[in-house]
Protein backbone atom coordinates (compact mmCIF):
# COMPACT_ATOMS: atom_id res chain seq x y z
CA UNK A 1 0.00 0.00 0.00
CA UNK A 2 2.71 2.28 0.84
CA UNK A 3 5.02 1.97 -1.88
CA UNK A 4 3.39 4.27 -4.26
CA UNK A 5 4.14 6.57 -2.13
CA UNK A 6 7.95 6.32 -2.59
CA UNK A 7 7.23 7.91 -5.61
CA UNK A 8 7.94 11.87 -5.46
CA UNK A 9 5.92 11.97 -8.73
CA UNK A 10 2.94 9.55 -7.10
CA UNK A 11 3.09 11.86 -4.27
CA UNK A 12 2.56 14.99 -6.05
CA UNK A 13 -0.49 13.33 -7.96
CA UNK A 14 -1.88 12.59 -4.57
CA UNK A 15 -2.05 16.03 -3.67
CA UNK A 16 -2.67 17.22 -6.89
CA UNK A 17 -5.65 15.02 -6.54
CA UNK A 18 -7.02 15.30 -2.94
CA UNK A 19 -6.79 19.74 -3.80
CA UNK A 20 -8.99 18.89 -6.45
CA UNK A 21 -11.35 16.56 -4.42
CA UNK A 22 -11.79 19.24 -1.78
CA UNK A 23 -13.34 21.74 -4.60
CA UNK A 24 -14.74 19.80 -6.60
CA UNK A 25 -16.88 17.16 -3.85
CA UNK A 26 -18.04 20.50 -1.65
CA UNK A 27 -18.78 22.65 -5.04
CA UNK A 28 -20.62 19.46 -6.71
CA UNK A 29 -23.12 19.31 -3.81
CA UNK A 30 -24.49 22.96 -4.82
CA UNK A 31 -24.06 21.98 -8.71
CA UNK A 32 -26.46 18.66 -7.63
CA UNK A 33 -28.71 20.50 -5.39
CA UNK A 34 -29.01 23.90 -8.65
CA UNK A 35 -29.08 20.94 -11.44
CA UNK A 36 -26.23 22.55 -12.62
CA UNK A 37 -24.75 19.15 -14.11
CA UNK A 38 -25.47 19.85 -17.82
CA UNK A 39 -24.38 23.47 -17.36
CA UNK A 40 -21.04 21.79 -15.69
CA UNK A 41 -19.95 20.03 -18.33
CA UNK A 42 -20.89 22.29 -20.98
CA UNK A 43 -18.53 24.91 -19.25
CA UNK A 44 -15.82 22.16 -19.12
CA UNK A 45 -16.26 21.57 -22.88
CA UNK A 46 -16.56 24.98 -24.10
CA UNK A 47 -13.09 25.37 -22.63
CA UNK A 48 -11.66 23.29 -25.19
CA UNK A 49 -10.52 25.88 -27.66
CA UNK A 50 -8.38 27.69 -25.14
CA UNK A 51 -6.47 24.87 -24.23
CA UNK A 52 -5.60 23.65 -27.54
CA UNK A 53 -4.38 26.99 -27.59
CA UNK A 54 -2.67 27.16 -24.77
CA UNK A 55 -0.94 23.49 -25.77
CA UNK A 56 0.21 24.54 -28.76
CA UNK A 57 1.75 28.15 -27.52
CA UNK A 58 3.60 25.52 -24.97
CA UNK A 59 1.70 27.82 -21.99
CA UNK A 60 0.22 26.66 -18.93
CA UNK A 61 -3.21 24.88 -19.62
CA UNK A 62 -4.47 27.76 -17.29
CA UNK A 63 -4.30 30.62 -19.42
CA UNK A 64 -5.83 29.32 -21.91
CA UNK A 65 -8.53 27.91 -20.04
CA UNK A 66 -9.25 31.30 -17.78
CA UNK A 67 -10.19 33.26 -21.15
CA UNK A 68 -11.78 30.44 -22.82
CA UNK A 69 -14.15 30.12 -19.91
CA UNK A 70 -15.14 34.20 -19.71
CA UNK A 71 -15.99 33.37 -23.76
CA UNK A 72 -17.86 30.44 -23.40
CA UNK A 73 -19.96 31.70 -20.01
CA UNK A 74 -20.61 35.21 -21.97
CA UNK A 75 -21.69 33.14 -25.55
CA UNK A 76 -23.97 30.82 -23.69
CA UNK A 77 -25.67 34.10 -21.85
CA UNK A 78 -26.25 35.69 -25.09
CA UNK A 79 -26.88 32.17 -27.12
CA UNK A 80 -29.74 31.96 -24.31
CA UNK A 81 -31.67 35.03 -25.22
CA UNK A 82 -32.30 33.88 -28.64
CA UNK A 83 -36.24 34.07 -28.88
CA UNK A 84 -37.64 31.10 -29.62
CA UNK A 85 -34.36 28.81 -28.68
CA UNK A 86 -35.10 26.62 -25.52
CA UNK A 87 -32.08 26.94 -23.08
CA UNK A 88 -30.85 23.57 -23.32
CA UNK A 89 -30.85 23.81 -27.10
CA UNK A 90 -29.06 26.64 -27.10
CA UNK A 91 -26.54 25.47 -24.82
CA UNK A 92 -26.03 22.54 -26.96
CA UNK A 93 -25.29 24.74 -29.93
CA UNK A 94 -22.52 27.03 -28.58
CA UNK A 95 -21.10 23.92 -26.65
CA UNK A 96 -20.41 21.96 -30.02
CA UNK A 97 -19.47 25.05 -31.79
CA UNK A 98 -16.61 25.75 -29.45
CA UNK A 99 -16.26 22.12 -28.87
CA UNK A 100 -15.75 21.79 -32.23
CA UNK A 101 -13.39 24.51 -32.99
CA UNK A 102 -11.20 22.92 -30.33
CA UNK A 103 -10.61 19.66 -32.60
CA UNK A 104 -10.16 22.01 -35.39
CA UNK A 105 -7.11 23.13 -33.59
CA UNK A 106 -5.99 20.56 -31.91
CA UNK A 107 -5.71 18.34 -35.51
CA UNK A 108 -3.66 21.05 -37.21
CA UNK A 109 -0.16 20.52 -38.82
CA UNK A 110 0.72 23.01 -36.15
CA UNK A 111 -0.64 20.92 -33.03
CA UNK A 112 1.59 19.28 -30.39
CA UNK A 113 1.95 15.72 -29.62
CA UNK A 114 0.53 16.58 -26.01
CA UNK A 115 -2.87 17.19 -27.10
CA UNK A 116 -3.99 14.66 -25.46
CA UNK A 117 -3.27 15.60 -21.96
CA UNK A 118 -5.89 18.15 -22.91
CA UNK A 119 -8.45 15.61 -23.39
CA UNK A 120 -8.02 12.98 -20.63
CA UNK A 121 -5.35 15.45 -18.57
CA UNK A 122 -2.34 14.74 -16.96
CA UNK A 123 -2.99 14.21 -12.74
CA UNK A 124 0.32 12.08 -12.93
CA UNK A 125 2.31 15.02 -13.66
CA UNK A 126 1.23 18.35 -12.04
CA UNK A 127 3.66 21.25 -12.20
CA UNK A 128 4.77 23.43 -9.13
CA UNK A 129 1.64 25.87 -10.56
CA UNK A 130 -0.61 23.39 -11.33
CA UNK A 131 -0.28 22.40 -7.14
CA UNK A 132 -0.32 26.23 -6.15
CA UNK A 133 -3.37 26.89 -8.35
CA UNK A 134 -5.09 23.87 -6.86
CA UNK A 135 -4.39 24.80 -3.18
CA UNK A 136 -5.44 28.42 -3.96
CA UNK A 137 -8.76 26.74 -5.65
CA UNK A 138 -9.53 24.21 -2.81
CA UNK A 139 -9.08 27.26 -0.06
CA UNK A 140 -11.26 29.28 -1.75
CA UNK A 141 -13.81 27.26 -2.67
CA UNK A 142 -14.30 26.62 0.80
CA UNK A 143 -14.58 29.49 2.78
CA UNK A 144 -16.71 31.24 -0.30
CA UNK A 145 -19.03 28.13 0.54
CA UNK A 146 -18.71 28.46 4.30
CA UNK A 147 -19.56 31.82 3.99
CA UNK A 148 -22.06 31.78 1.53
CA UNK A 149 -23.96 28.18 2.87
CA UNK A 150 -27.11 29.90 4.30
CA UNK A 151 -27.69 31.95 1.33
CA UNK A 152 -27.01 28.96 -1.27
CA UNK A 153 -29.50 26.85 1.11
CA UNK A 154 -31.88 29.55 0.88
CA UNK A 155 -31.78 30.48 -3.16
CA UNK A 156 -31.53 26.87 -3.98
CA UNK A 157 -34.65 25.56 -1.57
CA UNK A 158 -36.92 28.58 -2.67
CA UNK A 159 -36.30 31.02 -5.37
CA UNK A 160 -39.51 32.98 -5.57
CA UNK A 161 -39.37 33.67 -2.08
CA UNK A 162 -35.01 33.80 -2.02
CA UNK A 163 -35.10 37.58 -2.37
CA UNK A 164 -37.53 38.67 0.82
CA UNK A 165 -35.62 36.47 2.94
CA UNK A 166 -32.54 38.45 1.86
CA UNK A 167 -30.53 35.28 0.23
CA UNK A 168 -30.00 37.64 -2.61
CA UNK A 169 -30.36 34.98 -5.47
CA UNK A 170 -28.98 36.30 -8.53
CA UNK A 171 -25.93 37.28 -6.31
CA UNK A 172 -25.43 33.96 -5.13
CA UNK A 173 -26.37 31.74 -8.35
CA UNK A 174 -23.19 34.35 -10.23
CA UNK A 175 -21.06 33.50 -6.96
CA UNK A 176 -21.71 29.74 -7.52
CA UNK A 177 -21.39 30.01 -11.50
CA UNK A 178 -18.12 31.76 -11.41
CA UNK A 179 -16.38 29.22 -8.64
CA UNK A 180 -17.44 26.48 -10.86
CA UNK A 181 -15.77 27.98 -13.84
CA UNK A 182 -12.79 28.70 -12.02
CA UNK A 183 -12.69 25.41 -10.34
CA UNK A 184 -13.18 23.20 -13.96
CA UNK A 185 -10.26 25.73 -15.14
CA UNK A 186 -8.09 24.47 -12.48
CA UNK A 187 -8.98 20.73 -12.05
CA UNK A 188 -9.06 19.98 -16.21
CA UNK A 189 -5.20 20.36 -15.96
CA UNK A 190 -5.41 16.98 -13.89
CA UNK A 191 -8.25 15.08 -15.11
CA UNK A 192 -8.79 16.54 -18.79
CA UNK A 193 -11.22 17.98 -20.83
CA UNK A 194 -13.30 14.78 -21.15
CA UNK A 195 -13.40 13.69 -17.74
CA UNK A 196 -12.95 16.80 -15.34
CA UNK A 197 -16.92 17.00 -14.92
CA UNK A 198 -16.91 13.76 -13.03
CA UNK A 199 -14.99 15.01 -9.75
CA UNK A 200 -18.05 17.92 -9.85
CA UNK A 201 -20.99 15.55 -10.14
CA UNK A 202 -20.08 11.93 -9.09
CA UNK A 203 -19.46 11.92 -5.39
CA UNK A 204 -22.38 14.82 -4.60
CA UNK A 205 -24.39 12.31 -6.27
CA UNK A 206 -22.94 9.85 -3.81
CA UNK A 207 -22.97 11.99 -0.82
CA UNK A 208 -26.96 12.65 -1.80
CA UNK A 209 -27.68 8.94 -1.89
CA UNK A 210 -26.11 8.68 1.63
CA UNK A 211 -27.65 11.51 3.02
CA UNK A 212 -30.71 13.29 3.17
CA UNK A 213 -29.24 17.01 4.94
CA UNK A 214 -26.83 19.46 2.97
CA UNK A 215 -24.67 19.64 6.22
CA UNK A 216 -23.43 15.42 5.84
CA UNK A 217 -23.46 15.82 2.15
CA UNK A 218 -20.54 18.23 1.65
CA UNK A 219 -18.00 15.82 3.52
CA UNK A 220 -19.30 12.73 2.37
CA UNK A 221 -19.02 14.22 -1.03
CA UNK A 222 -15.43 15.32 -0.05
CA UNK A 223 -14.36 12.36 1.72
CA UNK A 224 -15.67 10.46 -1.50
CA UNK A 225 -14.01 13.02 -3.99
CA UNK A 226 -10.14 11.88 -2.20
CA UNK A 227 -11.07 8.13 -1.58
CA UNK A 228 -11.82 7.54 -5.28
CA UNK A 229 -9.05 9.73 -6.12
CA UNK A 230 -6.84 7.62 -4.56
CA UNK A 231 -8.10 4.57 -5.29
CA UNK A 232 -7.59 5.83 -9.13
CA UNK A 233 -4.22 6.85 -8.77
CA UNK A 234 -3.41 3.59 -7.08
CA UNK A 235 -5.18 1.96 -9.78
CA UNK A 236 -3.42 3.47 -12.39
CA UNK A 237 0.12 2.95 -10.54
CA UNK A 238 -0.09 -0.91 -10.60
CA UNK A 239 -2.36 -1.46 -13.24
CA UNK A 240 -0.76 1.19 -16.31
CA UNK A 241 -4.15 2.44 -17.02
CA UNK A 242 -4.21 6.27 -17.65
CA UNK A 243 -4.62 8.47 -14.77
CA UNK A 244 -7.57 10.91 -15.06
CA UNK A 245 -9.57 7.55 -16.50
CA UNK A 246 -8.78 5.46 -13.85
CA UNK A 247 -9.93 8.61 -11.23
CA UNK A 248 -13.12 8.75 -13.08
CA UNK A 249 -13.63 5.20 -13.07
CA UNK A 250 -13.28 4.98 -9.27
CA UNK A 251 -16.08 7.52 -8.50
CA UNK A 252 -18.50 5.92 -11.17
CA UNK A 253 -17.50 2.89 -9.11
CA UNK A 254 -17.87 4.90 -5.88
CA UNK A 255 -21.88 5.77 -7.12
CA UNK A 256 -22.88 2.05 -8.02
CA UNK A 257 -22.08 1.03 -4.78
CA UNK A 258 -23.94 3.95 -3.07
CA UNK A 259 -27.12 2.75 -4.65
CA UNK A 260 -27.66 0.16 -2.75
CA UNK A 261 -26.82 1.96 0.64
CA UNK A 262 -29.74 4.48 -0.11
CA UNK A 263 -31.86 1.89 -0.74
CA UNK A 264 -31.53 0.00 2.29
CA UNK A 265 -32.18 3.86 3.97
CA UNK A 266 -35.57 3.76 2.48
CA UNK A 267 -34.91 7.54 1.11
CA UNK A 268 -37.92 8.47 -1.58
CA UNK A 269 -36.15 9.21 -4.28
CA UNK A 270 -37.59 11.05 -7.37
CA UNK A 271 -40.32 9.39 -9.34
CA UNK A 272 -40.00 6.53 -6.67
CA UNK A 273 -41.79 9.03 -4.35
CA UNK A 274 -45.34 8.25 -2.47
CA UNK A 275 -48.30 9.00 -4.67
CA UNK A 276 -49.72 11.25 -2.30
CA UNK A 277 -46.85 13.93 -2.68
CA UNK A 278 -47.76 14.08 -6.38
CA UNK A 279 -51.19 15.66 -6.07
CA UNK A 280 -49.24 18.97 -5.36
CA UNK A 281 -50.20 21.54 -8.00
CA UNK B 1 -60.64 53.42 16.79
CA UNK B 2 -59.93 50.52 14.23
CA UNK B 3 -56.43 49.10 13.78
CA UNK B 4 -53.65 50.97 11.92
CA UNK B 5 -53.59 50.13 7.71
CA UNK B 6 -50.40 48.38 6.94
CA UNK B 7 -51.05 47.92 3.36
CA UNK B 8 -52.29 50.86 1.66
CA UNK B 9 -53.41 51.08 -1.97
CA UNK B 10 -54.36 53.52 -4.59
CA UNK B 11 -55.28 52.83 -8.22
CA UNK B 12 -52.47 50.84 -8.34
CA UNK B 13 -50.73 49.36 -11.26
CA UNK B 14 -48.10 46.75 -11.64
CA UNK B 15 -46.86 44.50 -14.16
CA UNK B 16 -43.37 43.34 -16.25
CA UNK B 17 -41.70 44.97 -18.94
CA UNK B 18 -43.68 48.72 -18.27
CA UNK B 19 -46.71 46.54 -19.49
CA UNK B 20 -49.50 46.28 -16.56
CA UNK B 21 -50.69 43.04 -15.46
CA UNK B 22 -53.29 44.48 -12.90
CA UNK B 23 -54.44 47.80 -12.85
CA UNK B 24 -56.75 50.36 -10.64
CA UNK B 25 -55.75 48.28 -6.99
CA UNK B 26 -57.27 50.65 -3.89
CA UNK B 27 -57.72 48.88 -1.11
CA UNK B 28 -56.45 48.78 2.63
CA UNK B 29 -55.24 45.74 4.73
CA UNK B 30 -55.19 46.57 8.51
CA UNK B 31 -53.78 44.78 11.07
CA UNK B 32 -55.94 41.99 12.07
CA UNK B 33 -57.43 41.39 8.75
CA UNK B 34 -57.81 37.76 6.97
CA UNK B 35 -58.12 39.44 3.36
CA UNK B 36 -58.99 37.03 0.26
CA UNK B 37 -57.49 37.23 -2.66
CA UNK B 38 -59.54 35.96 -5.64
CA UNK B 39 -59.43 35.36 -9.16
CA UNK B 40 -59.24 33.40 -12.23
CA UNK B 41 -55.53 31.88 -12.86
CA UNK B 42 -53.86 34.58 -14.81
CA UNK B 43 -55.81 37.28 -13.33
CA UNK B 44 -53.00 39.44 -11.51
CA UNK B 45 -52.89 37.42 -7.87
CA UNK B 46 -49.00 36.91 -8.42
CA UNK B 47 -48.16 40.39 -9.56
CA UNK B 48 -50.34 41.68 -6.63
CA UNK B 49 -47.95 39.54 -4.25
CA UNK B 50 -44.58 40.19 -5.79
CA UNK B 51 -45.64 43.97 -5.95
CA UNK B 52 -46.43 43.99 -2.06
CA UNK B 53 -43.22 41.99 -1.34
CA UNK B 54 -41.64 45.37 -2.95
CA UNK B 55 -40.03 43.01 -6.19
CA UNK B 56 -42.32 45.19 -8.78
CA UNK B 57 -42.53 48.51 -8.36
CA UNK B 58 -45.85 50.52 -9.17
CA UNK B 59 -46.39 51.40 -13.16
CA UNK B 60 -48.60 53.83 -11.74
CA UNK B 61 -50.60 54.50 -8.52
CA UNK B 62 -49.45 54.39 -5.27
CA UNK B 63 -48.52 51.70 -2.70
CA UNK B 64 -47.29 51.74 1.11
CA UNK B 65 -46.24 48.90 2.55
CA UNK B 66 -45.87 49.41 6.47
CA UNK B 67 -44.65 46.57 7.95
CA UNK B 68 -42.58 43.46 7.07
CA UNK B 69 -44.05 41.33 4.12
CA UNK B 70 -43.29 37.88 4.06
CA UNK B 71 -44.40 34.85 1.77
CA UNK B 72 -46.21 31.80 1.99
CA UNK B 73 -45.78 30.17 -1.31
CA UNK B 74 -46.81 26.80 -2.53
CA UNK B 75 -44.50 23.85 -2.43
CA UNK B 76 -42.83 23.24 -5.73
CA UNK B 77 -42.09 19.66 -6.95
CA UNK B 78 -38.52 20.26 -6.58
CA UNK B 79 -38.03 21.06 -3.03
CA UNK B 80 -39.70 17.68 -1.73
CA UNK B 81 -36.56 16.05 -2.99
CA UNK B 82 -34.46 19.03 -0.94
CA UNK B 83 -32.24 18.21 1.75
CA UNK B 84 -33.12 20.52 4.61
CA UNK B 85 -35.35 19.91 7.53
CA UNK B 86 -37.98 21.84 9.19
CA UNK B 87 -35.75 23.28 11.28
CA UNK B 88 -33.59 24.58 8.65
CA UNK B 89 -36.57 25.93 6.33
CA UNK B 90 -37.91 27.80 9.55
CA UNK B 91 -34.15 29.27 10.73
CA UNK B 92 -34.19 31.08 6.82
CA UNK B 93 -36.55 33.00 7.73
CA UNK B 94 -33.56 34.93 10.49
CA UNK B 95 -31.18 35.49 6.68
CA UNK B 96 -32.17 39.21 6.33
CA UNK B 97 -30.96 39.95 9.71
CA UNK B 98 -27.29 38.43 9.12
CA UNK B 99 -24.62 39.53 7.47
CA UNK B 100 -24.20 37.87 4.20
CA UNK B 101 -21.28 35.88 5.57
CA UNK B 102 -23.03 34.67 8.59
CA UNK B 103 -25.60 31.28 8.16
CA UNK B 104 -28.08 31.02 10.86
CA UNK B 105 -26.35 29.49 13.89
CA UNK B 106 -27.56 28.83 17.61
CA UNK B 107 -29.91 31.62 18.47
CA UNK B 108 -31.21 31.61 15.32
CA UNK B 109 -32.18 27.96 15.43
CA UNK B 110 -33.68 28.54 18.61
CA UNK B 111 -35.97 31.37 17.35
CA UNK B 112 -37.01 29.00 14.42
CA UNK B 113 -37.65 25.82 16.86
CA UNK B 114 -39.94 28.72 18.78
CA UNK B 115 -41.47 29.28 15.48
CA UNK B 116 -42.34 25.74 14.49
CA UNK B 117 -43.36 25.07 17.75
CA UNK B 118 -45.99 28.11 17.21
CA UNK B 119 -47.53 26.17 14.51
CA UNK B 120 -48.03 23.22 16.21
CA UNK B 121 -45.02 21.16 14.86
CA UNK B 122 -42.09 21.30 17.67
CA UNK B 123 -41.92 17.94 17.78
CA UNK B 124 -41.34 17.62 13.50
CA UNK B 125 -38.44 19.85 14.04
CA UNK B 126 -35.83 17.53 12.81
CA UNK B 127 -38.21 15.75 10.11
CA UNK B 128 -36.83 16.55 5.92
CA UNK B 129 -39.26 18.96 4.82
CA UNK B 130 -40.34 16.71 1.62
CA UNK B 131 -41.50 14.07 3.89
CA UNK B 132 -43.98 16.37 5.68
CA UNK B 133 -47.40 16.46 4.67
CA UNK B 134 -48.60 19.04 2.68
CA UNK B 135 -50.46 21.08 5.68
CA UNK B 136 -47.08 20.46 7.62
CA UNK B 137 -44.95 22.21 4.73
CA UNK B 138 -47.42 25.38 4.93
CA UNK B 139 -46.94 25.45 8.92
CA UNK B 140 -43.43 25.00 8.64
CA UNK B 141 -43.03 27.90 5.82
CA UNK B 142 -45.77 30.11 7.89
CA UNK B 143 -43.13 29.48 10.93
CA UNK B 144 -40.27 31.01 8.13
CA UNK B 145 -42.21 34.06 7.73
CA UNK B 146 -42.81 34.24 12.02
CA UNK B 147 -38.98 33.82 12.29
CA UNK B 148 -38.91 36.98 9.58
CA UNK B 149 -40.88 38.96 11.60
CA UNK B 150 -43.42 39.88 9.30
CA UNK B 151 -46.37 41.40 10.26
CA UNK B 152 -47.96 40.48 6.88
CA UNK B 153 -48.30 37.20 5.75
CA UNK B 154 -48.43 36.48 1.61
CA UNK B 155 -50.19 33.51 1.30
CA UNK B 156 -50.53 31.74 -2.38
CA UNK B 157 -53.29 28.79 -2.58
CA UNK B 158 -52.39 27.72 0.96
CA UNK B 159 -55.41 25.30 0.92
CA UNK B 160 -54.42 23.78 -2.51
CA UNK B 161 -54.24 20.04 -1.96
CA UNK B 162 -55.25 19.85 1.50
CA UNK B 163 -57.43 17.45 3.04
CA UNK B 164 -60.46 18.42 5.03
CA UNK B 165 -58.98 17.97 8.87
CA UNK B 166 -55.38 19.86 7.27
CA UNK B 167 -57.60 22.58 5.73
CA UNK B 168 -59.49 23.23 8.85
CA UNK B 169 -56.77 23.55 11.15
CA UNK B 170 -54.73 25.63 8.72
CA UNK B 171 -57.20 27.99 8.49
CA UNK B 172 -57.81 27.97 12.77
CA UNK B 173 -53.77 29.24 12.51
CA UNK B 174 -54.61 31.73 9.83
CA UNK B 175 -57.15 32.90 12.51
CA UNK B 176 -54.79 32.48 15.62
CA UNK B 177 -52.40 34.92 13.73
CA UNK B 178 -54.40 37.13 12.82
CA UNK B 179 -55.88 37.67 16.11
CA UNK B 180 -52.42 38.48 17.33
CA UNK B 181 -52.39 41.66 14.85
CA UNK B 182 -51.08 40.00 11.78
CA UNK B 183 -52.56 40.96 8.68
CA UNK B 184 -52.56 38.35 5.73
CA UNK B 185 -53.69 37.69 2.26
CA UNK B 186 -54.73 34.48 1.13
CA UNK B 187 -54.82 34.02 -2.33
CA UNK B 188 -57.32 30.90 -2.68
CA UNK B 189 -60.04 29.60 -5.21
CA UNK B 190 -62.01 28.87 -2.41
CA UNK B 191 -65.49 30.69 -2.53
CA UNK B 192 -66.56 29.17 0.73
CA UNK B 193 -63.53 30.19 2.47
CA UNK B 194 -63.39 33.68 0.91
CA UNK B 195 -66.79 34.23 2.44
CA UNK B 196 -65.27 33.12 6.10
CA UNK B 197 -62.49 35.87 6.05
CA UNK B 198 -62.83 39.53 6.65
CA UNK B 199 -62.38 41.27 3.37
CA UNK B 200 -61.89 40.24 -0.31
CA UNK B 201 -60.27 41.10 -2.94
CA UNK B 202 -61.56 40.70 -6.43
CA UNK B 203 -58.61 40.74 -9.24
CA UNK B 204 -59.29 39.98 -12.97
CA UNK B 205 -56.47 41.96 -14.48
CA UNK B 206 -57.83 44.83 -12.78
CA UNK B 207 -59.66 45.18 -9.67
CA UNK B 208 -63.29 44.06 -9.49
CA UNK B 209 -64.12 44.90 -6.13
CA UNK B 210 -62.95 45.16 -2.85
CA UNK B 211 -64.50 44.98 0.63
CA UNK B 212 -66.14 42.95 3.51
CA UNK B 213 -67.36 39.40 1.44
CA UNK B 214 -71.16 40.04 2.17
CA UNK B 215 -71.06 43.34 0.14
CA UNK B 216 -68.60 42.55 -2.14
CA UNK B 217 -69.12 39.03 -3.32
CA UNK B 218 -72.44 39.50 -5.50
CA UNK B 219 -72.92 37.42 -8.99
CA UNK B 220 -71.84 40.15 -11.11
CA UNK B 221 -68.56 40.48 -9.18
CA UNK B 222 -67.93 37.14 -9.44
CA UNK B 223 -68.84 36.71 -12.61
CA UNK B 224 -66.72 39.79 -14.09
CA UNK B 225 -64.06 38.38 -11.77
CA UNK B 226 -63.76 34.37 -13.32
CA UNK B 227 -65.34 35.59 -16.80
CA UNK B 228 -68.84 33.76 -16.37
CA UNK B 229 -67.60 30.37 -15.18
CA UNK B 230 -70.46 30.57 -12.50
CA UNK B 231 -72.47 27.45 -11.91
CA UNK B 232 -75.57 27.50 -9.22
CA UNK B 233 -74.99 24.32 -7.10
CA UNK B 234 -78.80 22.44 -7.48
CA UNK B 235 -80.62 22.59 -4.12
CA UNK B 236 -78.75 24.93 -2.13
CA UNK B 237 -77.50 28.80 -2.25
CA UNK B 238 -74.84 28.21 -2.73
CA UNK B 239 -72.46 29.10 -5.94
CA UNK B 240 -69.63 27.10 -7.10
CA UNK B 241 -66.60 28.80 -9.40
CA UNK B 242 -64.69 26.79 -12.09
CA UNK B 243 -61.83 28.60 -12.85
CA UNK B 244 -59.39 26.73 -15.31
CA UNK B 245 -57.06 24.19 -13.78
CA UNK B 246 -59.49 23.75 -10.49
CA UNK B 247 -58.16 21.23 -8.18
CA UNK B 248 -60.60 21.72 -5.42
CA UNK B 249 -63.33 18.48 -4.65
Amino acid sequence: MLEPLQDEFMRRAIAEMTLIAVAGGALGCWVVLYRLSYAAESLAHSIFPGLVLAAIAGAPLLLGGAPAVVVAALAIALATRVPGVSREAAVGVVVTTLFGLGVLLALSPDSPPGIQQVLFGDILGPSDGDLAAAAALAILVTATLLALHGRLLAAGFDRGAARSLGAAPAATETALLVLLGLAIVVAVQGLGNLLVVAVFVGPAAVARQLSDRIGPMIPIAVATAILAGVAGLYLSYYAGTAGGASVALAIVVAYLLSLPAAHIRGLPRGENRAPAEATIS
Amino acid sequence: MQPEQLIEARELAAGYEGRPAISGVSFALRAGERMALLGPNGGGKTTLLRALLGELPPLTGELEVRARCATVPQTERSQLDYPVSALDVAAMGSLSRLPWWRRPGRRERASALAALERVGLGDRAGETFGELSGGQRQRVLIARSLVQEARILLLDEPFSGLDRPSSESLEALIGELAGEGRALMIATHDLEQARRSDSVLCLNRRQIAAGPPEQALTLEVLEATYGGTIVELPGSEHRAILPPHHHHH
